[in-house]
């Protein structure tokens, strides 16, 4: 079904309290208002979400994907950021 | 068709609860007939998913009727083995699809009217019914919300959306007095506190859908002149195609379940 012109929103739902928003997926619609319905009906329908986000896709900036090289291997040796050369007391239960 | 119609025990009440749950089923399987043919996806799930709240609703209003009524009924008997005079919905709700804009036009009629009366309903002396009508407001409240921003955007739209949206007023209109009906055999129920004063309803419906249309520049009709019948069975030529397509498979292959 074709949709010209129409806007195209990103969408995020919380699931539950104490969670973020996660990105779901995405949808067209004419405005904000009608975006959050649309939200609702396509990506709520199986009692998915307590809160939902929409946001504009042009409102947001994303890394190039032509960059990754310089973006994100160079983290890739540094095993020493991850948190997993100690110890957690067992009291302290699931992080 | 194979399977001949089944008889009821039209009692007051019974008769009561098939009116709502006749509603739900007849306008839930025309908003049913969008499936695949909305004129974007998003929508297409919007007008399929009030369907399942409206057949949802008619499933617990049918069941509840066959429950009263205490004979051999079900809800899947009731919904599809009745014959086209013993369904007593509003004319309204069988009307055709047509464009979009007739479509959301229907849809606000009714949700407005649905949204009051589950509302008043919520205060019932029958435990079952004010029970539903709980579920059911948190429904049709929805339905309110989005054919109202509907109705505000093809208003107040394109030219083309305006024109389309005030010819469905103006089609539409003539069915809505019918909501507010009150049949005889209803008073004692009004009476007892199980049922709700549609008549009552009126005003507050008047003023709802007359702020909407002044928001999206649609003119109401001032004729009153309003259509009768479904209340009592008597329904346009369009409940029967309509009922055609919901019961062949049931009339076809009794009991069939997949």
């Amino acid at each position: 079904m074709a949709t010209p012109n129409t806007t195209l929103w990103e969408v995020f739902i919380r699931s539950r309290n104490g969670l973020a928003h996660k990105h779901c997926g995405s949808l067209h619609a004419s405005d904000a208002t009608m975006a959050l319905q649309a939200a609702r009906d396509i990506y709520t329908r199986r009692g998915e979400g307590l809160s939902i986000w929409v946001v504009p896709s042009s409102a947001i900036t994303a890394s190039d994907p032509s960059e990754k090289g310089m973006m994100f291997e160079p983290a890739e040796s540094k095993i020493y950021r991850h948190p997993t050369f100690y110890e957690v007391p067992e009291e302290v239960g699931h992080m | 068709m194979a399977t001949p119609s089944i008889k009821i025990s039209e009692t007051p009440l019974v008769l009561h609860v098939l009116r709502r749950a006749d509603d739900a089923l007849i306008l839930g399987h025309r908003l049913s007939e969008w499936c695949g043919h909305a004129p974007m996806l998003e929508e297409d799930m919007a007008l399929t998913n009030m369907a399942l709240d409206l057949i949802g609703q008619a499933r617990e209003l049918y069941s509840y009727a066959a429950r009263i009524e205490g004979k051999d009924n079900d809800e899947d008997k009731l919904a599809y083995l009745r014959d086209e005079r013993q369904y007593r919905n509003l004319l309204l709700v069988e009307q055709p699809n047509g464009d979009f804009a007739r479509t959301i036009v229907r849809q606000f009629f009714y949700s407005v009217f649905a949204d009051l009366y589950w509302r008043a309903m919520m205060r019932s002396g029958d435990a079952t019914l004010a029970a539903i009508a709980a579920k059911s407001e948190k429904e049709s409240a929805y339905h309110v919300r989005h054919s109202s921003e509907w109705i505000v955007r093809l208003g107040d739209g394109t030219e083309e959306s305006h024109a389309r949206a005030q010819a469905a007023i103006e089609y539409l209109w003539a069915f809505t007095g019918e909501m507010f009906e009150v049949g005889d055999d209803e008073r004692g129920l009004i009476d007892a506190g199980i049922a709700v004063d549609a008549g009552k309803l009126r005003a507050q419906w008047l003023k709802i859908v007359s702020g909407i249309a002044a928001e999206a520049t649609l003119t109401l009709p001032s004729n009153d002149w309003m259509q009768k019948g479904g209340r009592a069975g008597r329904h346009s030529e369009h409940l029967g195609h309509l009922l055609s397509e919901l019961q062949m498979l049931q009339r076809s292959f009794p009991g069939a379940t997949w």
